[in-house]
């Protein structure tokens, strides 16, 4: 229930700067995913929010209350911001068994017994971690530690929590499983929730909200998630949230050519320059085949995969990937390698090109 | 629910950071107060009193010093007897840890427990029972040398530069010993299977694969026994003495009671000091110098099963050679203290007709300086023990986690001791702990625990370091946003996981505490001898039978201290 400001903090290590002028706003009662490559620094913004390291300048709030400041010398201890965390490393407490582990945030709360006891008994069910009370993190695998943090965090926090990559240990029905229980929380008890991962597809599948950084640290695109997916604002957004196809492309006389081939693929947009170069991005399912179209593509592969199948073509000397959806494949028919077909582009989304990043 | 996230808000509302002053702001700032008095303080006095006189800068003396001949000399012997002992030592080392952990020799297992003895012992125990055996005049085996062979002087003489240096390696030969058996087990054994398969000669593969394998653990060994033989006391205090040969710490011992504890005699002995540390640090120079070529890391942390290398028809000569060597180095000294303390006068013929009990009476119920000594011993070790647990766990965390800008300071403070000898040790706590600065701690007991506690500072604050570098932040951080406070977080999570290495702290102080001699020996006053202390002034003194008795007791003491600690060891292990 609590939302979460940052205003243009900076956090650097050494001389490396992973986070410049970073501002987000987390509202009150949201599941907000933050998700970007690795390295990017999520795990040192969530650091930033906890306390464990002090940004050199800007503002975190907290359910508005200021709780670090670089300019105004305010720094609240981590124990006193009230924050639950899953950490990417667990950091399940080897010394202590599951019970204890769960239930030390509720003692440092000085939460009466028989309550404590409910709780981690409710938090350990909610994971699936029933019967390993007495187990040493030792004696766990890797999805039960997981697990057991995750519980953890659910304990010391009804306000806000972090969840750091908390679910990367578990098998597909374990995942679904607990990105249904984090949005139950989220619904029965209002907890706000932020969902640190590079796994684009839960993230899509859990939040409200998604912000994706970008490999230096800012934030390209926040959204919902038919934003992220239907309009990413970048490049670097579009081939982060899925698969994607890049064709050099350029503008003239409004209207929009492949760079090569000199195929006319589409009116220009308004925004566009003319003779301006740009890429045409667009995803392997928006790539659908048309006998009619001027655009042909010769086949060199097919694969099935069950419920699609993949294709990787050659248009224009370049390599694209098409994605068929069976049962669309089966209306018409499945071509084979060799042939050439025309196809048409839909969805599409162009970019400035930049130096260097042609495909 | 939520109202114990906003407890406490207001209060810290106000614990702006900059006035804030926080847990680790104080555990740094202390850890720099204690270092500085109990290290920085003793070493720096050292340097003062030897250049400064009358509050100006004085070279005067420290030239006299180094140009005095018989300084020179005690120099010159300081060198002989370390690059001796570690040459010797090494290759001793060397080769029983290739017998041991590489080829098919039997009875490995008896032959390691034999290997920890001259490890539990001082070496100063070692060179009293040789003077018993090999003394000019009245060692046992050279009587008999003289009477068997009808010659007028036996040619073997212990009280000699080569004595001593024998005895040092028959103690610190373990050093290169355990580091290299420890490599080899470690050792991927593919890489010489391979060069075998390739055709290469057995004693091709040993010298061209397996000795530069083991190459680091080899320095590191030897490197352990030049620095520790550079600063040893107790074996050329035992032999040198009587035939005039000194090396600077027998030499710095010896001014410092020519001139019974004079100011002069102390200033002299400083200045002697700082030319051993000259001589300690050019051998650290040296060896990194040496060490600078690449390090190997085919050395697996798995334990492997190498293959052994068949003796074949040299396994019989070599058994009976390392049973030789053991037999010289562990079991003769050994039987000699233990009979030697049963005898009635020394000099009488080791019989059954001249044996008695009452040196063993005398010394366990009757000798009020020998009860005091081993009392004041144990309360030495332990309390250094724990004293230096704890500084030693503060002192590493404040380097290890809170990293303040003077880290390296304080890592090079708390390390300082490593290449400051005991010896010239014991003379910095003298000028800093006699008065000079209000506190007079001299003659008392006091004054030997601070020596120890600079001298073992760095054991523990070594193992907790290790230990606590394997605590990931994380799981301090973990406990932080469970709602503890950074003592709660340190109390609850970081000591309880590095509690192992700081029991081991504790035991890697204490032994070497239990029967230190190097540092005591120039501190002690009328009631506060150390067990060490004691054997060597009854030696000196002429009560060797006494000597020998107590010397035995102390062995025994010693074996069942650390029965004691290796069982709690590996019960640790398994639990
Ligand atoms: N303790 C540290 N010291 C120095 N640099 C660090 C430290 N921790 C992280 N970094 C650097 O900061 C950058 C961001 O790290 P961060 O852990 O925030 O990435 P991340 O987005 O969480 O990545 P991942 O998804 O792999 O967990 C990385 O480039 C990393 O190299
Ligand atoms: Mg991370």
């Amino acid at each position: 229930m609590a939302g979460v400001r940052f205003e243009n903090i900076t956090c650097r290590y050494g001389n490396h700067v992973v986070l410049k002028n970073f501002s987000l706003e987390v509202k009150e009662s949201e599941i907000m995913g933050i998700v970007g490559p690795s390295g990017c620094g999520k795990t040192t913004l969530m650091r930033a929010l906890c306390g464990f390291m002090k940004p050199e300048t800007g503002n975190i709030y907290l359910d508005n209350r200021l709780v670090y400041s670089a300019s105004k010398r305010v720094n609240i201890a981590p124990e006193l911001r009230g924050i639950g965390v899953v950490f990417q490393d667990y950091a399940v407490w080897p010394h202590l068994s599951v019970w204890d582990n769960v239930c030390y945030p509720l003692k440092r709360h000085k939460v009466p017994k028989a309550e404590m006891e409910k709780r981690a008994a409710h938090a350990l069910e909610q994971v699936h971690m029933t019967g390993y009370e007495k187990h040493l993190p030792s004696q766990l695998s890797g999805g039960q530690q997981q697990r057991v943090a995750i519980a953890r965090a659910l304990v010391s926090s009804d306000e806000l929590i972090v969840l750091d990559e908390p679910i990367t240990n578990l098998d597909a029905k374990l995942r679904e499983e607990m990105l249904a229980e984090i949005q139950r929380i989220q619904k029965d008890i209002g907890t706000t929730i932020i969902y640190i991962t590079h796994d684009q597809a839960a993230a899509l599948r859990l939040c409200d909200n998604i912000a994706v950084m970008a490999p230096d640290g800012h934030i390209c695109q926040i959204g919902v998630d038919e934003d992220i997916i239907r309009r990413p604002a970048d490049r670097f957004v579009f081939t982060f949230v899925g698969v994607s196809n890049f064709i050099p492309v350029i503008c003239r006389s409004g209207k929009v050519f492949t760079e090569n081939g000199e195929y006319p693929v589409d009116t220009a947009l308004s925004d566009m320059q003319e003779g301006g170069r740009y890429d045409l991005g667009v995803r392997p399912m928006d790539i659908v085949f048309d006998e009619k179209s001027e655009l042909k593509v010769t086949i060199k592969s097919v694969t099935f995969l069950g419920d699609q199948y993949d294709y990787f073509v050659d248009f224009n000397g370049q390599e694209l990937r098409i994605e068929c959806n069976a049962l669309d494949a089966l209306s018409h028919r499945v071509y084979e390698e060799g042939e050439k077909i025309g196809v048409k582009f839909l969805n599409v989304r162009y970019y400035p090109r930049e130096e260097g990043t042609a495909s | 629910m939520s109202q114990y996230t906003r407890k406490g808000v207001n209060k810290d509302m106000a614990a702006l950071d900059g006035k804030h002053f926080g847990l680790d702001k104080v555990l740094t700032i202390i850890c720099f107060v204690i270092l500085f008095i109990i290290v920085f303080v003793p070493v720096a006095m050292i340097f003062y009193v030897t250049f400064i006189s009358d509050g100006k800068l004085d070279t005067h003396l420290f030239t006299e010093v180094i140009a005095d001949k018989g300084n020179i000399g005690a120099m010159w012997n300081t060198i002989k007897v370390a690059l001796g002992a570690t040459l010797i030592g090494t290759v001793m080392g060397v080769f029983f840890a290739w017998l041991v952990g590489r080829s098919d020799i039997p009875t490995k297992g008896f032959m390691k427990v034999m290997f920890d003895i001259p490890y539990m012992f001082p070496p100063f125990f070692g060179a009293m029972a040789w003077d018993l055996m090999l003394n000019r005049r009245s060692g046992y085996i050279n009587k008999w040398i003289v009477a068997t062979f009808g010659i007028k002087r036996s040619p073997l003489n212990i009280n000699s530069v080569w004595g001593i240096i024998f005895v040092e390696c028959c103690y610190y030969f373990p050093f290169v010993y355990k580091q290299v058996v420890n490599a080899f087990e470690r050792m991927d054994p593919t890489l010489e299977e391979s060069a075998r398969i390739a055709g290469a000669s057995q004693g091709y593969v040993i010298r061209k694969i397996t000795l530069p394998l083991v190459k680091p653990a080899i320095s590191a060994g030897a490197l352990l026994i030049l620095t520790s033989s550079l600063a040893h006391f107790g074996v050329p205090g035992m032999l040198g003495f009587s035939a005039k040969i000194y090396t600077l710490p027998t030499k710095i011992y010896q001014l410092f009671y020519r001139t019974t504890g004079s100011f002069e005699g102390i200033r002299e002995g400083s200045a002697l000091s700082i030319l051993l540390i000259l001589v300690v640090v050019a051998a650290l120079i040296l060896q990194k110098y040496l060490l600078r070529a690449g390090s190997y890391d085919i050395i697996k942390g798995k334990a492997t099963r190498p293959m052994l290398i068949k003796l074949r028809g040299a396994k019989v000569p070599l058994l009976i050679l390392a049973y030789i060597i053991l037999f010289i180095i562990v079991v003769m000294p050994l039987a000699m203290i233990i009979l030697v303390g049963f005898l009635k006068a020394y000099g009488l013929p080791i019989t059954l007709a001249n044996m008695t009990l009452d040196n063993y009476k005398q010394v366990l119920f009757n000798n009020t300086m020998v009860a005091d000594s081993i009392k004041n011993s144990i309360f030495l070790s332990i309390s250094a023990g724990i004293i230096c647990m704890f500084l030693g766990v503060m002192v590493a965390y404040v380097i290890v986690k809170v990293k303040p800008k003077g880290a390296i300071v304080l890592e090079l403070l708390s390390l300082l001791p490593y290449a400051i000898p005991g010896i010239v040790m014991a003379i910095g706590v003298i000028l800093t702990w006699s008065g000079r600065f209000k506190v007079n701690l001299y003659n008392t007991i006091w004054i030997i625990l601070v020596a120890y506690l600079a001298r073992y500072l760095s054991f523990s604050m070594k193992s907790a370091s290790a230990s606590l570098q394997q605590v990931h932040p994380s799981l301090e951080e973990a406990a932080r946003s469970c709602g503890a406070s950074h003592f709660g977080s340190l109390k609850d999570i970081t000591i309880p996981l590095i509690k192992p290495a700081m029991v081991a702290g504790f035991f890697l102080i204490f032994l070497p505490a239990m029967r230190e001699l190097t540092t005591s020996v120039l501190l002690y006053g009328p009631n506060s001898r150390t067990l060490g202390v004691a054997i060597f002034s009854l030696r000196n003194d002429g009560y060797i039978t006494t000597a020998s008795a107590l010397a035995a007791i102390a062995i025994l003491l010693i074996v069942i201290l650390n029965s004691i600690v290796n069982a709690i060891l590996k019960d640790r292990k398994k639990g």
